[in-house]
C-alpha cells in the first residue's frame, strides 16, 4: 500500500506566466510526474489564503503556487502581494503543526519551460517524502 | 467512496448559497432566468488527432465524464477545434438545452476564444465555458504514461465541470479607442512603423531615446546581399518620418510611466533636456526666426572634444554636437557630461538664441490606443570573450566598427586601416558566431541570425576595395537562409574569399608588428590552423538594447529566456504581447536581417491599427464587484489595487466598496484578501475556485 500511495498536489497558478510556462513544457514535450492538478488564475495575487486552507483540510498533501517573476507581473504587483501572503499562509500551517513544506510558491515565466518541469518534479519528490497529509487521517 | 459522495452532496447547496447572496449584489447585466435553472454541463473530449488521443483513452474518459454531477451530455471528436466539431457543441447546447460547457483539449491560451464563440453559436453566454487542458498539461508531458495521463484528464474535466457548472452570465465591456499610437525606438523598424500607422490616417507619437533617429542601420555601410548603400535607402525614409504630418517625432525622449489599458495607454514621456531649441520651440517662446537651423557654428567654437558613439568612438566630436550630417531632425543637442558651459556657442548662435544652458528635462503626458516596441539591439561586450583579444588588441575590431572604418561617410573616409598604424591591411580574418552560439555561459546561446551574411558582405567589400586583400572567415556553419542569400555565398566563395570551418581557440598579438597570430582548427581538414593576420573582425553576437528591459517592464510585456522581447504566439501572433495593444518590431523580438525586421514593423503597424481602426475594443470582464451586504468598508481592498480602481463611497449611511470597471483589469488581488469575503471576482469568484479545489479532492461521480 506504502508504494501504491500517490500524493494528490493542487497548483494554483497564474495565467500569464506560469501557466504559460506549463504549456510551453507541453509543447516541447518535456515530461514529469502527472501527480499534480491545475486550477487557473489571472494573477497570483488572486489566491486567497483561504484556498489554500480549504485544499489541505480536502486532504491535499501539497499546494503550489506559481507566478511571475517579480518585476515581472502582468499585473505589475500581484505577485509580490500573492508572495507576502504565502509567507503568512506557511507560519499559519508551523503553528497548527503541518509542515509548511507542504505549499510551495516559485516564480515560472512563460519561456521557463524546462523549469515548470523541473518545479513540478521538485514539488512532488517533497511532498512524496514528507508523505500523506496528516489531516486526511484526522478527518476521518 | 460513501464519505465522499455525501461531501460532495453537500458541497453545492453551500456554494449556491453564497453564489445567491453574491448576485444579489453585482448589479445589472445577468439574465437572471438562466442562473436558477440546474446546472446541465456538456463534456467534449478531443483526441487532436492522436496528440491527445495517443496517450489518454478517450472513452474512458467520456464514460467517467457522464458519471460526474451536473453533466448532462459527454461527447467526443477528432478535432474539437475544427468546424463539424464546434458544431457538436452548438448542436447539443439546443438539442440537451445546456448551461455550461467543457471541452477538454488542449491549452485554453490557445482555443478558449474559437470555444467561446461556438458556445455562443449554440445560443449560450460565451463565459459559461471552461476548458480542461488536457493536451499542453497532459497528453504532451506524460506521453509515456497512459494511466497516469488519463487519471489526471479525468481530474481536469472534474474540475472544469465544478467550475462550468457555476459559471455565469457576462458581458465584456466595450471601450473607446484613442485614435493615436505610440513607437518606442526610431530604428528602421520603429521608422517603418510610424510612417505604415501615419499613411494609414493614425496620429502616432515616435520616441528615440538618441538625439536622431535611423537607428543601428544608420551605421551600417553597405546591405547585403543586394550591396545597396545602407544611408542611401535610409534617409529617404528618415526624412519621410521628419515630414510626416501625422507623425510626433520625439528624440532624446524616453518613456517615464504607462498608466491604461488597451485603447487608453496614458503614456509619460521624458523630453530630456536637449540645450537647443527647435524652430518651433523658439518661435513658441516668441523668438522669432530663431531656433536651430544645423548651421553648426556651435560646434566650431566648442572646445570640449569627445569620443562620437555614433562612429564607435572612433571619430571625435564637440560637445555640442550631430551624430552625423544626415541625422533627423537637423538640430543639436549639448551632452551635459562634458559640457563646462563655456558660454561660446551660445555667443556664436547670437540672435537665433537656440543655445539654453539652463534647460530642464520635461514630462509630456500623451494618450495613446496602441503601442509598439521597437527597441532594437545592442552589441554583446565581445570583450568578455577574452580569448580573442577585443580592447586588449588594437587591432581586433568589431563589425559594426568595421561598418564605420569601411563607410565612405566614416571616421577614415572609407579607407578601411588598422587602428595600431594606420597601415592598409593585407590579411583581415573574420570569426564568426563571436559570443553568439556559445554555450560556455559567457556569451549568448542563440545564433545572431545576421552575421554570417554581414561577414560575407564584409568580405566582399574588402576584395572589391583593396586589390590583393585575402579575408579568412572562420565559421562554424555559414547560415544563408534568405532570399538571393545562398547565391550571394557562392559569390564570395567565387570572389577567393578563404573559409576555415572551425571555431577561433585564441587570438595572440605579435607586440612588435600588431599583427594578430589566429590559433584554430580546421575541423573540415581535421588540422590545426595556425594564421598571421593583420586584422581581426568579431562578428559579435546581438543583445536586447540596454534600455530594453527599463521599458518592456513599463509596458508590461515579457522576455523570453534570452532577454529578447515575448511574443504572443511564436508563429500565430509573432508581434503581439500578452499585453493587449501592445506589438513588438524588429529586433526587439529576437535577432533579424533588415528585410525580416521591416516586414515585422509593417505586421506589428497593421496589427496597432486594428483596434484603433474599429473605434472600440472589448475587455474581458473578469471584472472585481463587490457584495454589498458584506462589505465592512474597510478599506484594504482600495491599497491593494495597482490601478486605483476601487474606492470607497458613502452608500445607506455606511461605507462600502465601489469598483470603476473600465480601471480594473481583473487580476484579482483585492478578492485575494478581502477578510470578508466581499469582492466577487467575475469568472474567478471565490465559490467557483472552491469548487474546483472541492471538485479535486473530494469531488467524484455521482
Amino acid at each position: 500500500m506504502a508504494e501504491e500511495w500517490k500524493p494528490q498536489i493542487l497548483g494554483i497558478i497564474c495565467n500569464w506566466c506560469s501557466y504559460a510556462g506549463a504549456d510551453l513544457a507541453g509543447s516541447a514535450r518535456t515530461q514529469y510526474p502527472p501527480d499534480i492538478r491545475i486550477v487557473r488564475v489571472m494573477c497570483t495575487g488572486r489566491v486567497d489564503p483561504l484556498f489554500i486552507l480549504k485544499a489541505f483540510t480536502d486532504g491535499a498533501d501539497g499546494v503550489l503556487v506559481s507566478g511571475c517573476h517579480f518585476g515581472d507581473c502582468h499585473y505589475l504587483e500581484g505577485n509580490y502581494k500573492g508572495a507576502k501572503r504565502m509567507f503568512m499562509v506557511k507560519s499559519l500551517l508551523k503553528n497548527i503543526g503541518l509542515e509548511d513544506k507542504r505549499l510551495r510558491m516559485t516564480f515560472v515565466s512563460a519561456s521557463e519551460g524546462a523549469k515548470w518541469a523541473k518545479v513540478v518534479e521538485d514539488v512532488v519528490k517533497t511532498v512524496t517524502d514528507l508523505g500523506p497529509n496528516p489531516l486526511k487521517e484526522l478527518a476521518r | 467512496m460513501a464519505e465522499k459522495k455525501t461531501k460532495k452532496e453537500t458541497a453545492p447547496k453551500k456554494k449556491e448559497a453564497t453564489k445567491a447572496t453574491a448576485k444579489a449584489a453585482p448589479a445589472a447585466q445577468k439574465a437572471p432566468a438562466k442562473e436558477q435553472k440546474k446546472a446541465r454541463v456538456g463534456v467534449f473530449i478531443c483526441h487532436c488527432g492522436t496528440n491527445i488521443a495517443g496517450s489518454v483513452d478517450i472513452e474512458d474518459v467520456q464514460e467517467y465524464s457522464k458519471s460526474l454531477p451536473d453533466v448532462a451530455f459527454a461527447d467526443n471528436y477528432q478535432y474539437m477545434c475544427s468546424t463539424p466539431g464546434q458544431k457538436k457543441i452548438a448542436d447539443a447546447i439546443k438539442e440537451h438545452n445546456l448551461t455550461g460547457i467543457v471541452v477538454a483539449a488542449c491549452s485554453p491560451r490557445l482555443h478558449e476564444p474559437t470555444f467561446r464563440t461556438a458556445t455562443k453559436e449554440g445560443g449560450l453566454n460565451p463565459f459559461r465555458f471552461e476548458m480542461a487542458n488536457i493536451r499542453e498539461q497532459g497528453s504532451w508531458v506524460h506521453m509515456h504514461d497512459r494511466e497516469g495521463a488519463t487519471d489526471k484528464a479525468k481530474d481536469a474535466i472534474r474540475i472544469a465541470v465544478a467550475k462550468a457548472s457555476m459559471l455565469e452570465d457576462l458581458f465584456p465591456k466595450t471601450v473607446p479607442v484613442e485614435k493615436a499610437a505610440m513607437v518606442v525606438g526610431a530604428g528602421v523598424a520603429g521608422m517603418q512603423a510610424a510612417l505604415d500607422l501615419a499613411n494609414a490616417g493614425i496620429k502616432t507619437y515616435l520616441i528615440e531615446k538618441n538625439p536622431t533617429i535611423g537607428g543601428r542601420m544608420s551605421q551600417l555601410d553597405k546591405t547585403f546581399p543586394t550591396l545597396d548603400c545602407s544611408q542611401c535607402i535610409l534617409t529617404p525614409k528618415m526624412v519621410d518620418v521628419g515630414r510626416a504630418e501625422n507623425i510626433e517625432l520625439m528624440t532624446c525622449a524616453e518613456v517615464e510611466d504607462v498608466e491604461g489599458y488597451i485603447g487608453n495607454f496614458d503614456v509619460t514621456i521624458r523630453r530630456k533636456a536637449r540645450g537647443v531649441l527647435t524652430p518651433d520651440e523658439a518661435e513658441a517662446k516668441g523668438i522669432v526666426g530663431g531656433g536651430c537651423n544645423g548651421c553648426g557654428d556651435c560646434e566650431g567654437v566648442c572646445p570640449v572634444i569627445k569620443p562620437n558613439p555614433f562612429e564607435m568612438g572612433m571619430k571625435p566630436r564637440k560637445a555640442i554636437y550631430i551624430y552625423h550630417p544626415q541625422v533627423v531632425p537637423l538640430i543639436y543637442t549639448i551632452d551635459w557630461d562634458s559640457c563646462i558651459k563655456c558660454g561660446l556657442c551660445v555667443d556664436i548662435c547670437g540672435d537665433k538664441k537656440a543655445i539654453d544652458l539652463e534647460m530642464q528635462d520635461e514630462l509630456v503626458k500623451v494618450k495613446v490606443g496602441t503601442a509598439i516596441l521597437a527597441t532594437g539591439y545592442d552589441m554583446f561586450p565581445i570583450e568578455k570573450k577574452d580569448e580573442w583579444g577585443y580592447k586588449k588588441y588594437e587591432n581586433v575590431v568589431n563589425s559594426l566598427e568595421f561598418e564605420r572604418l569601411i563607410c565612405a561617410s566614416g571616421p577614415t573616409g572609407g579607407h578601411l586601416v588598422r587602428p595600431s598604424d594606420g597601415e592598409t591591411p593585407k590579411k583581415v580574418a573574420f570569426l564568426l558566431c563571436a559570443g553568439s552560439r556559445d554555450n560556455t555561459g559567457v556569451g549568448k546561446p542563440y545564433c545572431s541570425r545576421f552575421c554570417c551574411m554581414y561577414s560575407l558582405k564584409h568580405a566582399h567589400q574588402i576584395i572589391e576595395k583593396i586589390p590583393g586583400c585575402q579575408p579568412y572567415l572562420f565559421y562554424m556553419d555559414i547560415r544563408s537562409f534568405g532570399k538571393m542569400y545562398e547565391e550571394f555565398y557562392y559569390r564570395i566563395q567565387d570572389e577567393g574569399a578563404k573559409f576555415m570551418r572551425g571555431r577561433v581557440a585564441n587570438v595572440l598579438e605579435d607586440p612588435v608588428t600588431k599583427n594578430l597570430i589566429i590559433n584554430a582548427e580546421d575541423t573540415l581538414l581535421n588540422r590545426p590552423i595556425n594564421l598571421e593576420v593583420d586584422m581581426v573582425v568579431l562578428a559579435a553576437a546581438v543583445q536586447p538594447a540596454e534600455e530594453t528591459e527599463r521599458t518592456r517592464k513599463l509596458f508590461g510585456v515579457s522576455r523570453s529566456m534570452d532577454g529578447w522581447l515575448l511574443e504572443a504566439h511564436p508563429k500565430l501572433n509573432p508581434c503581439g504581447t500578452t499585453t493587449a495593444g501592445v506589438f513588438l518590431a524588429g529586433v526587439c523580438q529576437g535577432p533579424k536581417d533588415i528585410p525580416d525586421t521591416v516586414a515585422s514593423a509593417e505586421g506589428a503597424a497593421s496589427a496597432a491599427s486594428i483596434p484603433i481602426h474599429r473605434g472600440e475594443v472589448e475587455l474581458e470582464p473578469y471584472f472585481a464587484q463587490c457584495i454589498e451586504e458584506k462589505c465592512a468598508g474597510c478599506g484594504m481592498c482600495v491599497n491593494l489595487c495597482p490601478y486605483q480602481a476601487l474606492a470607497l463611497v458613502e452608500k445607506d449611511g455606511r461605507k462600502v466598496m465601489e469598483v470603476t470597471e473600465a480601471k480594473c483589469k481583473g487580476c484579482g488581488t483585492c478578492g485575494g484578501f478581502c477578510p470578508g469575503g466581499a469582492i466577487w471576482m467575475q469568472h474567478f469568484a471565490t465559490p467557483q475556485i472552491i469548487a474546483q479545489i472541492d471538485a479535486f479532492l473530494v469531488g467524484g461521480a455521482k
